[in-house]
C-alpha cells in the first residue's frame, strides 16, 4: 500500500485515495472545432510510462481535493506531490 | 508412554507443567514449552505424514518455518484446521492433531501405490497425462486427480475465532530477534528511534538460543534475556514475539500476523486468534537470519533424517534427543555443533563429511572429544521405510562422480547439513535484486530499492561477532538519520568457534545401477531426476524448471529446496547459478490464515450498511429489504403470504389507481452553489440550463467523455445561485467526484461549490392520482394546483413548523411528488403521510413495485444506462442540445455512435402474453439457428405490467426503430427458455405523458 503525501492533509494510507489518471492530459477547450484524431487522443490514448509518471489523485475519503503525484511505475516511488496550481 | 527421548537438565520448557495431547488418536505427553514436533520426537515419533505426489512416509526435516513435511490437521471443539505446521505448533493441554494426506493410516497408506508407480509420475506428468481425451477430464481425471491431492481437510464451519487487524507506525522496524536484531533494535532504540521488535518464534534469541557463544561475559541465551528485558523496560520500544512479518510491501508497508490464542490454555472469550498488524516504518531493518540447506541422496526423505541444526535445535531448546543412534553428515563446520551436542549428552555421533579435512576450532574440538569423524565421505542411500533404519555409506571418489566402495551403517537417525541459506525473503521482496554470493553459494541482497537495511546472516554474515557489529552499526545509523541523536552504542566483546569454507557439494552420486529418489522438494515431492528430465525437455530458466516441476512451489516456498534445485541445473547445463536466474520471492512468507486477512470485517462488518431515516418504520411494517448498493432499501411490503410477485403487483398497482409512497432518501442529492452554477450545469448536463427559472426542475442527463451515458437525475433551482442535484443511488458518489474533478482539475476558474447532502435529507415520494389530494393535507398552506404547482414544479413549505421542499417530479409516470425534509424529521413526515393518506388508500411501496411502474412507462435506469449505451439507444436524443457543448458531446460524432442501425431501446411482449422474459435474455431472430446464434439485443429489464396485465420487458435492440412490430426470440440458456416475443414501443403506459403532468 503507498502512502501518499495529501498536499493539504498530510502522509496518508493509499486507501484513502482514488486514481485520477495522467495529469498532463488537458481537456480540450468547449466550443472549440477539434480533429477527431485529436478528441480520440484526448478521450482514448495515454502514455504508458516506465518509470517516472505524473498523475492525478484524489483525497477521496478525506479533504477530497484532486492533486498532482509524481510516481515512479515501476518502483511505486513517490518523487513529489503537489496542488493542482502548483509545479510539480 | 513416557517421553523416553527427553534429556534431562536441559532446554527452555517447563518440566514442571506436563501436557497430554494425541496424534493420530494415541495419546502423548510433553511439556509445557513444547512445540508438537518437539513433543512428539521426545516420545520417538519421527513419522508425521505423507508426501504428496507418492505417499512417502515422511517425518520432521526442521524445527521452524522451514519444515516441509509436518503439516497436520488440528482438531478443536467442533471445529477443524488443516495445514498447521508442527514445528511451529504450539503444545497446550488437549491438543488433537492427525496426519494429513494419508487413508486409511499414516503407516498403511493405500496411496503409497503412487510411490510403485513412480515412473509414471514424472515431471510434467500432469500437464502430459491428462490433456488426452479431453472428455475424460471431467468424469475421470478430475474426480481422481482432487481425492488423490491435496492435503488437509478445510473445515466447512464458520471460523469460530475472532481477528484483529492494527496500523503502527515506527522509525524502525527490526525482523528477527537474533544477536544482529537484538543489537540493531537495542542501538537504535539508545538512539531515541522509535522501535518494533518482531520475532516469529515464541521464544527471542534465535541463534543465540542454540549456539555455544559468549557475548560480554554472559551466555549467548543470557546475553539475550537481559536485552530483551531491557528493550521491554524503554517506552521508545514494543516487544513482540509469535510475530511473523510475512510481507514487506510498497512504502515500507509491512504486515506482521501475530499469534495471540492458539498457545494460551484459558482464552478469554474476546482474545482474538491472530492479530494483523499494518506498521509503516521508516527504516526496516531485516535480520531474519539463515536456513540450513539440506545435502541430497537416495532417500534422503525416510523419517529420522533431518537438519543438523534442526537435532540440535531439539536437544537445546526443548531437551529431546531425535536419536540415539545419529549419523551427521554435513559440507561444512556447522554441523559439528550437532555432534558435540549429541556428544556432551551422552550418544556418540558418527559424522561423514565430504571435506578432506577442515582446519576450524569447532573441528577440533569435536576430535578431542573422540567424536567418530569419516572424511571423504558421504551417503547413498538411506534404509527403512516408516523410519530410517541403516545407511549406505562410503568414501567419495576424487572426482566424487561416484563412491569407492559401499558399507551399511545402522543408525536411527541421519542429521543433514549443506551450509546456510541467508533468508532473504524480505529483502528480495522490497524490490531488492538479489547478488550470488560465491564465497557462501547462496543470494544475499544487493542494493536496497526501499528503506530496507538487512544485517547479521540475512545479510550473508554468518559468524557472531560480524552480526553483532552489524546490527550495532546499523542500529545507530539509521536511528541517527531520524531522530538526529548521537548516542552511539558499542558492540560488546563476543566469544565463538570458528568455521571453515564449506564445500561446494549438495547431491550424492548413485551408485551403479541403483536409482533411488533423491528429493529435493520435500513438500511437493520433486526429486533430482524430475529436475534432470526438465533439463532434457528443454527448460532451461529456473523460472520454467520450476513450474514445470513444481520445485519450491509449495507452501514452504522451497526454503530448504530453492537453491540446491539451481544448483542441481547449473551443475547439468555446466553454467553458474546467477546465469540460470533466481526466483523472486513474493510474500506471504509462511502461510497466513484467512481469518487474519479478513479481521474483522465479516458478515455484517464486511462493509457498512446505510440505513434511511425510516428503516425501523420499514422493519415494523413487514418489509423484505435489497441491497441497493450500501443502502437497505425496502424491496415491498408483505401483506400475509404473500410472495413477492403478488406483493409488488398489489403496491404498483394501488399506485396507479390510488396513492403509493416510497422511501426515496437513498437518492443521490448534491447541493450546488455559486455564481456560475448555471453555466457549470449548461456544461455537465446535454440539455440546456442557462434559463431555467427559480423554483423550476429539470431532468438531466451527463455523459462521459466517450460520449455514454453516465448518470440521469433532476436538478431544481432553489434560488438565484442556489441548485439541488439528484443522482441515482448507485452512481452518488461517482457523480459528485466527476463534478468535483471539473471543477478543481479543468475548470478551476468557475466560482461553484459542490457538497454531497444525500444524508441531510429524507425523501419520500407520493405518487398516484390522489397524491395531489393528499399533498393539499400534509401542506394545507399551499395551492397544489396544476396551475399553480404544475409539472416540475419547486414549493418551499413546512411540515409540522419542519421546513420541507416538495418537487412535483414523477419516476412512476403517475402525477407525483418528493417530499424533503431534514434527516431526523424523517419518521415523522412519513408517519404523518400515512395517516393522512389512509383515506385515500395510501400504501408504501418498494423497490420491486417502483421498477415495475419505470418500466411499463418506458423509464430507463440503471439497467439501460449500462456504461455501454448513449444517449440516442435510450432514445434521449431529444436531450441532446444542439446549441451549445457539453462533457462528451464531441465523440457523439464519432462513426460508431451515428451508424442509423444503432440499438434502441424498445418494449418486448410475450406472444403468448403470460411467460416471463428472464432479464439478459438475448433477443434472436431464429431460435433453432446454429450457435453462435448472432444476437440482436438483449432484455434490460423485465416486469409484469400492472396496466395490462401480461408481462413486459425493454429491450436495447439493434436497430430497434426499425423493428417495432417484429417476431424475434427471447432466449435465455441458464434458464433454458426459448420464448416467442414481439417488440413494441418502449413506452407501454401513458406513451403521451399526461399523467404526470395532469
Ligand atoms: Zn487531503
Amino acid at each position: 500500500m503507498l502512502e501518499i503525501k495529501c498536499p493539504y492533509c498530510g502522509k496518508r494510507s493509499q486507501n484513502e485515495f482514488s486514481y485520477g489518471g495522467d495529469a498532463s492530459v488537458k481537456r480540450p477547450d468547449l466550443e472549440k472545432e477539434i480533429s477527431d484524431q485529436d478528441w480520440d487522443n484526448f478521450v482514448y490514448f495515454r502514455n504508458n510510462p516506465r518509470g517516472k509518471h505524473s498523475e492525478l489523485w484524489q483525497h477521496i475519503s478525506g479533504c477530497r481535493q484532486w492533486f498532482k503525484v509524481s510516481r515512479d511505475t515501476v518502483s511505486h516511488e513517490i518523487f513529489k506531490t503537489a496542488k493542482l496550481n502548483e509545479e510539480l | 508412554m513416557t517421553q523416553s527421548y527427553r534429556l534431562e537438565n536441559i532446554g527452555y520448557i517447563n518440566r514442571d507443567r506436563k501436557i497430554s495431547f494425541r496424534f493420530n488418536g494415541r495419546k502423548y505427553f510433553g511439556y509445557k514449552g513444547d512445540t508438537l514436533a518437539s513433543a512428539l520426537l521426545a516420545n520417538g515419533v519421527h513419522l508425521v505424514g505423507r508426501s504428496f505426489k507418492y505417499h512417502r512416509p515422511r517425518g520432521f526435516l526442521g524445527a521452524g518455518v522451514d519444515e516441509p513435511n509436518a503439516k497436520v490437521q488440528l482438531y478443536k471443539e467442533n471445529n477443524t484446521e488443516p495445514n498447521a505446521n508442527a514445528t511451529e505448533v504450539e503444545l497446550v493441554e488437549g491438543l488433537i492433531a492427525k496426519s494429513q494426506n494419508c487413508w486409511p493410516s499414516v503407516s498403511f497408506d493405500f496411496g503409497a501405490i503412487n510411490n510403485l508407480l513412480g515412473k509414471l509420475f514424472p515431471a510434467g506428468f500432469y500437464y502430459k497425462t491428462f490433456m488426452w481425451p479431453k472428455s475424460f477430464w471431467y468424469k475421470i481425471y478430475e474426480p481422481i486427480i482432487r481425492k488423490a491431492a491435496g492435503l488437509g481437510i478445510a473445515p466447512l464451519k464458520p471460523d469460530p475465532d475472532r481477528y484483529e487487524h492494527k496500523y503502527e507506525y515506527c522509525d524502525i522496524l527490526v525482523v528477527g530477534s537474533g544477536p544482529s536484531g537484538l543489537s540493531s533494535a537495542l542501538s537504535a532504540a539508545k538512539n531515541g528511534a522509535r522501535v518494533i521488535l518482531a520475532e516469529d518464534k515464541p521464544r527471542f534469541g534465535g541463534s543465540l538460543l542454540t549456539d555455544e557463544v559468549t557475548i560480554g561475559n554472559k551466555k549467548g541465551k543470557e546475553w539475550a534475556d537481559e536485552i530483551i528485558s531491557q528493550l521491554k523496560s524503554m517506552p521508545n520500544v514494543i516487544v513482540k514475539k509469535r510475530s511473523q512479518v510475512f510481507g514487506y510491501y510498497d512504502h515500507n508497508m509491512m504486515v506482521m500476523c501475530e499469534r495471540t490464542k492458539d498457545h494460551i490454555e484459558n482464552p478469554n472469550e474476546f482474545t482474538p486468534r491472530q492479530k494483523l498488524w499494518y506498521i509503516r516504518a521508516k527504516e526496516v531493518i531485516v535480520s531474519t537470519g539463515s536456513i540450513e540447506r539440506p545435502i541430497t541422496f537416495g532417500n534422503n526423505d525416510r523419517p529420522g533424517i533431518l537438519l543438523a541444526s534442526a537435532a540440535k535445535e531439539y536437544m537445546k531448546v526443548y531437551g529431546v534427543l531425535v536419536g540415539r543412534k545419529p549419523i551427521i553428515f554435513t559440507n561444512n563446520d556447522s554441523a559439528y555443533d550437532t555432534a558435540i551436542e549429541f556428544k556432551k549428552n551422552g550418544i556418540n555421533p558418527l559424522v561423514l563429511d565430504t571435506r578432506l579435512d577442515s582446519g576450524s576450532s569447532v573441528v577440533a574440538e569435536a576430535k578431542s572429544l573422540n567424536i567418530n569423524i569419516k572424511f571423504s565421505y558421504g551417503i547413498a542411500n538411506a534404509k527403512g521405510y516408516l523410519k530410517v533404519k541403516s545407511a549406505t555409506i562410503g568414501k567419495l571418489n576424487s572426482d566424487r562422480s561416484s563412491f569407492e566402495k559401499l558399507e551399511n551403517i545402522t543408525c536411527d537417525c541421519i542429521c543433514v547439513s549443506g551450509n546456510w541459506t541467508p533468508t532473504v525473503h524480505l529483502t528480495s521482496q522490497s524490490g531488492n535484486k538479489l547478488k550470488f554470493n560465491d564465497a557462501i553459494d547462496a543470494f544475499t541482497p544487493n542494493e536496497s530499492r526501499q528503506s530496507e537495511t538487512t544485517v547479521g546472516s540475512a545479510n550473508g554474515s554468518f559468524t557472531l561477532k560480524k552480526s553483532l557489529e552489524e546490527g550495532f552499526t546499523k542500529g545507530f545509523e539509521l536511528s541517527k538519520k531520524i531522530t538526529s541523536k548521537n548516542e552511539k552504542s558499542v558492540s560488546p566483546h563476543s566469544n565463538e568457534r570458528s568455521y571453515d569454507q564449506h564445500d561446494k557439494i549438495w547431491c550424492m552420486p548413485l551408485p551403479k545401477n541403483k536409482h533411488y529418489k533423491r528429493f529435493l522438494d520435500f513438500q511437493n515431492d520433486v526429486a533430482v531426476s524430475d529436475i534432470e528430465l526438465a533439463v532434457r525437455e528443454g527448460y532451461r530458466s529456473i523460472e520454467h524448471v520450476k513450474r514445470y516441476t513444481t520445485l519450491g512451489m509449495a507452501t514452504d516456498q522451497g526454503k530448504t529446496s530453492n537453491l540446491n534445485g539451481m544448483q542441481l541445473v547449473s551443475n547439468i547445463e555446466n553454467k553458474v547459478i546467477p546465469e540460470v536466474g533466481h526466483t523472486t520471492f513474493r510474500p506471504p512468507y509462511t502461510p497466513i490464515t484467512i481469518g487474519a486477512i479478513v479481521g474483522r470485517e465479516v458478515g455484517k462488518h464486511y462493509r457498512a450498511t446505510r440505513k434511511s431515516p425510516m428503516h425501523e418504520w420499514h422493519e415494523k411494517n413487514k418489509a423484505v429489504f435489497v441491497d441497493a448498493g450500501l443502502w437497505l432499501r425496502p424491496r415491498y411490503y408483505k401483506k400475509g403470504e404473500e410472495t413477492l410477485f403478488e406483493a409488488s403487483k398489489r403496491e404498483a398497482k394501488n399506485v396507479r389507481k390510488n396513492v403509493g409512497v416510497c422511501d426515496v432518501t437513498s437518492l443521490g442529492k448534491i447541493d450546488i452553489k455559486g455564481t456560475d452554477s448555471a453555466e457549470f450545469l449548461n456544461r455537465v448536463y446535454t440539455n440546456a440550463w442557462m434559463k431555467l427559472p427559480i423554483g423550476k426542475a429539470r431532468y438531466g442527463v451527463m455523459l462521459r467523455e466517450d460520449g455514454i451515458v453516465f448518470d440521469d437525475g433532476t436538478t431544481t433551482r432553489i434560488a438565484e445561485n442556489h441548485y439541488h442535484m439528484t443522482t441515482t443511488t448507485a452512481q452518488a458518489a461517482n457523480v459528485l467526484s466527476h463534478l468535483e474533478y471539473y471543477l478543481q482539475v479543468v475548470w478551476p476558474e468557475l466560482d461553484v461549490n459542490v457538497l454531497s447532502t444525500t444524508e441531510q435529507w429524507a425523501g419520500a415520494a407520493l405518487a398516484g392520482p390522489n397524491s395531489r389530494k393528499l399533498l393539499s393535507k400534509l401542506f394545507p398552506n399551499i395551492d397544489v394546483s396544476n396551475e399553480n404547482f404544475p409539472f416540475m414544479g419547486y414549493k418551499e413549505s413546512e411540515l409540522f413548523g419542519v421546513p420541507a421542499r416538495i418537487f412535483r417530479i414523477s419516476f412512476s409516470g403517475e402525477l407525483a411528488y418528493e417530499i424533503n425534509v431534514e434527516s431526523n424529521y424523517g419518521v415523522s413526515m412519513w408517519k404523518k403521510i400515512i395517516e393522512l393518506g389512509k383515506e385515500v388508500n395510501i400504501e408504501p411501496y418498494g423497490t420491486e413495485a417502483l421498477s415495475t411502474l419505470r418500466i411499463e412507462m418506458g423509464h430507463v435506469a440503471g439497467s439501460e444506462i449500462d456504461n455501454r449505451t448513449i444517449a440516442s439507444d435510450l432514445s434521449l436524443e431529444g436531450m441532446l442540445s444542439k446549441k451549445k457543448d457539453f462533457i462528451g458531446k464531441r465523440s457523439l460524432s464519432r462513426e460508431a455512435f451515428t451508424n442509423p442501425n444503432r440499438e434502441k431501446i424498445v418494449g418486448v411482449v410475450p406472444v403468448d402474453k403470460k411467460t416471463m422474459i428472464p432479464e439478459g435474455s438475448h433477443l434472436v431472430k431464429d431460435s433453432n439457428a446454429s450457435l453462435p446464434n448472432p444476437k440482436l439485443g438483449h432484455i434490460s429489464a423485465s416486469c409484469w405490467s400492472v396496466e395490462h396485465n401480461n408481462p413486459f420487458s425493454l429491450a436495447i435492440l439493434k436497430d430497434g426503430k426499425n423493428k417495432i412490430g417484429e417476431k424475434l426470440y427471447a432466449l435465455s440458456p441458464l434458464k433454458n427458455k426459448s420464448i416467442p416475443v414481439e417488440i413494441i414501443s418502449s413506452h407501454y403506459v401513458d406513451p403521451k405523458g399526461e399523467r404526470a403532468r395532469s
